[in-house]
């Protein structure tokens, strides 16, 4: 054969390969308002810039009458690429390969390309669409998963980790996802979850659909497994771009600069967005905008446990993260999910070199039975660990209220921050004056002829002494007490000392956060 | 994902609670996880729940029967286990709310004891 023949082979071979699961399964998978594995990398990857390798890999499954079966590279699309010119290694299973199934060799690839990954020290971008376990390849087939999870597990705060659910993802195939840093959901399309309804039906009686068992809204909103919710595929798409501007190749990089932009402060006007009065909500995001470049704030988890807001922005092109109380919704409390929702935040801008900025305007935990018994302890307790594990430079900003344990939470000096300051409205105290009166004057408010008033002058008298942030400043436990429209020019200032911030911590195998 | 909307606008008006912190009471508006808050029961151990839903393929008592503490009460059949529901105290049995061979959901009152 010449050398033209056989590239006329080879040809030949790719295009069999490449047509996936053949004609007809492309068909059904766009009937359903799917994009083919294929089109979702190229859509994501810039232009040409996808190389694929394995697509010759051929499945390993002999029982049941598999070995006549061809199942062109074995169901999983594997490669690198790069998105806006950051590389990245991504893989994703394709669902008109029997059902994205996975077998020993769809999960080889898999591994080989988070090998991949790892050594080449960038990201891994994973698309889920798959029915799970290949059962005619037994426990191979778990073998398969168990490989990846301790891929994940390794490449855990090395390399940043990206999990997108465009598909059915149920059984054992949902623990890659959930070791990975970031998961991305798409309405009526996302399915997560252990045991599908039939099961629960079957052995339970209860009937659910698959949509209100683990779609995309429930995982975004109720369990906290998703991070980035979109109504479409091309939405989605577009929010792993943008993510992926706000973070670094790996754990040894920061994230690539963009050119600085002042922030909209027509829009967002930082001296009228908070109410005097500390009963009083407003939309902490507004304060983030204010100060952030171009007013741009990226929000991860938006509708999960939105008493806490976490995300990313950039301050002088640079990227921090950004965690605050907020006030608009469930006054800004801390409670199980928000703990939660925050500590692992905090740990992955640890990880990839990330500075935290912190807005504090809370009450304090939430009170209830509930919470109590759900382990508001264990999962509160994540918080003040993630802080004060985290040794990036750490600007803290006390706007309004930052009572008692919650205080101490939110990234205080005595988690080791570098920079606390605080607008004249903070009120810094052991608790609320409401609260605190009732405790300190209890037996003069009983005794007096008209306790309700006493009540009010007491209260009122200790809001006086203790709300305010110039008690905690005379202790030196906060930096500055800053008018609100400096809040920019000294958080620029914090990050700009603090760029070659470095903390040596005691030498350890690992610790032991409260998960 | 609209990143720009505001909720803080005159519509949200009729939806914000006061949710009480420390005898302070704070505007602010709730989620899914506070309005699927319940509030707390006291467990009751006169009452006989199924832990899990299943069916009852056989009972031993009957009612106005008294029984001690560790007596079997019925088998409820869950997961493909048959799980035998013991007395937790002494006392007699007031009411049986489940027939032979039925299938109930989960935290249904089996049995009341007294």
């Amino acid at each position: 054969m010449s050398i033209k023949q056989k590239t006329l082979d080879l040809k030949k071979r790719m295009q069999g390969a490449l047509l996936g699961g053949g004609v007809k399964a492309i068909e059904k998978q766009q009937s359903m308002g799917k994009m083919t594995a294929r089109e979702r990398i190229i859509a994501l990857l810039d232009p040409n810039s996808f190389h694929e390798y394995d697509l010759f890999v051929e499945h390993a499954a002999r029982d049941f009458d598999m070995d006549k079966k061809h199942l062109p590279g074995d169901g999983v699309i594997t490669g690198t690429g790069t998105i806006s010119g950051f590389p990245v290694c991504i893989y994703a299973q394709d669902f008109t390969v029997a059902g994205g199934s996975l077998g020993i060799m769809h999960a080889r690839k898999i591994a080989k390309i988070m090998d991949h990954a790892m050594n080449l020290k960038i990201p891994i971008i994973g698309i889920n669409d798959s029915g799970g376990a290949r059962i005619q390849e037994g426990v191979n087939s778990l073998a398969g998963y168990g490989e990846i999870f301790y891929r994940n597990t390794l490449a855990s705060g090395v390399i940043p980790q990206i999990s997108v659910i465009l598909g059915p993802c149920a059984g054992g195939a949902v623990y890659s996802p959930a070791l990975t840093d970031f998961v991305f959901v798409v309405d009526k399309i996302s399915k997560m979850f252990i045991t599908g309804p039939e099961v629960i039906k079957s052995v339970l009686g209860e009937e659910i659909s698959m949509e209100e068992l683990g779609g995309a809204r429930v995982h975004s909103e109720i369990t906290g497994n998703a991070h980035f919710f979109a109504e479409s595929e091309q939405e989605c798409l577009q929010q792993i771009k943008k993510l992926v501007s706000y973070i670094p190749w790996n754990n040894t990089k920061k994230a690539d600069p963009f050119p600085k932009k002042a922030p909209k402060i027509r829009q967002y006007k930082i001296d009228d967005i908070i109410p005097t009065d500390p009963r009083e909500p407003y939309d902490v995001r507004d304060v983030i905008k204010s100060i952030s470049d171009d007013s741009e704030f990226f929000e991860v988890q938006e509708l999960f446990a939105a008493n806490m807001v976490i995300g990313f922005g950039r301050i002088n092109g640079d990227t921090v993260g950004f965690v605050a109380n907020q006030p608009l919704v469930l006054a800004g409390v801390l409670d199980v999910d928000s703990s939660d929702k925050a500590a692992r935040f905090i740990r992955f801008c640890d990880s990839f070199n990330v500075p935290l900025v912190t807005l504090v305007d809370l009450p304090g935990y939430l009170p209830g039975i509930d919470q109590e018994h759900a382990g508001v302890i264990r999962h509160g307790a994540k918080i003040l660990y993630s802080y004060s594990e985290a040794t990036v430079p750490k600007v803290t900003i006390i706007l309004r209220k930052a009572y008692g344990g919650g205080y101490i939470a939110m990234c205080s000096r005595h988690l080791r921050a570098d920079f606390v300051f605080a607008w004249p409205t903070a009120e810094i105290a052991v608790m609320g004056p409401e609260g605190a009166a009732n405790i300190i004057f209890r037996n003069e408010i009983k005794n007096a002829e008209n306790p309700e008033q006493v009540r009010q002058e007491k209260v009122e008298e200790y809001k006086k002494k203790f709300a305010n942030p110039y008690v905690a400043a005379a202790h030196g436990y906060i930096d500055a007490v800053i008018e609100p429209g400096e809040t920019r020019r000294f958080v620029v200032h914090a990050l700009e000392v603090s760029s070659q911030k470095s903390e040596l911590r005691p030498s350890k195998k690992h610790g032991i956060p409260p998960f | 994902m609209e990143n720009d909307k505001n909720l803080m606008t005159e519509s949200n008006d009729e939806k914000f609670i006061t949710l009480v912190v420390n005898e302070a009471g704070y505007k602010t508006l709730s989620n899914k996880m506070n309005n699927n808050r319940k509030p707390y029961e006291p467990a009751d151990p006169s009452k006989i729940k199924s832990f899990m839903p299943g069916n009852v393929p056989e009972i031993f008592v009957e009612e106005g029967d008294q029984v001690k503490e560790g007596d079997r009460l019925l088998i409820l059949e869950a997961m493909k286990m048959k799980n035998i529901l013991l007395a937790p105290l002494d006392g007699s049995v007031k009411s049986i709310n489940v027939k032979l061979g039925e299938k109930v959901p989960k935290n249904f009152i089996l049995i009341e004891l007294e």
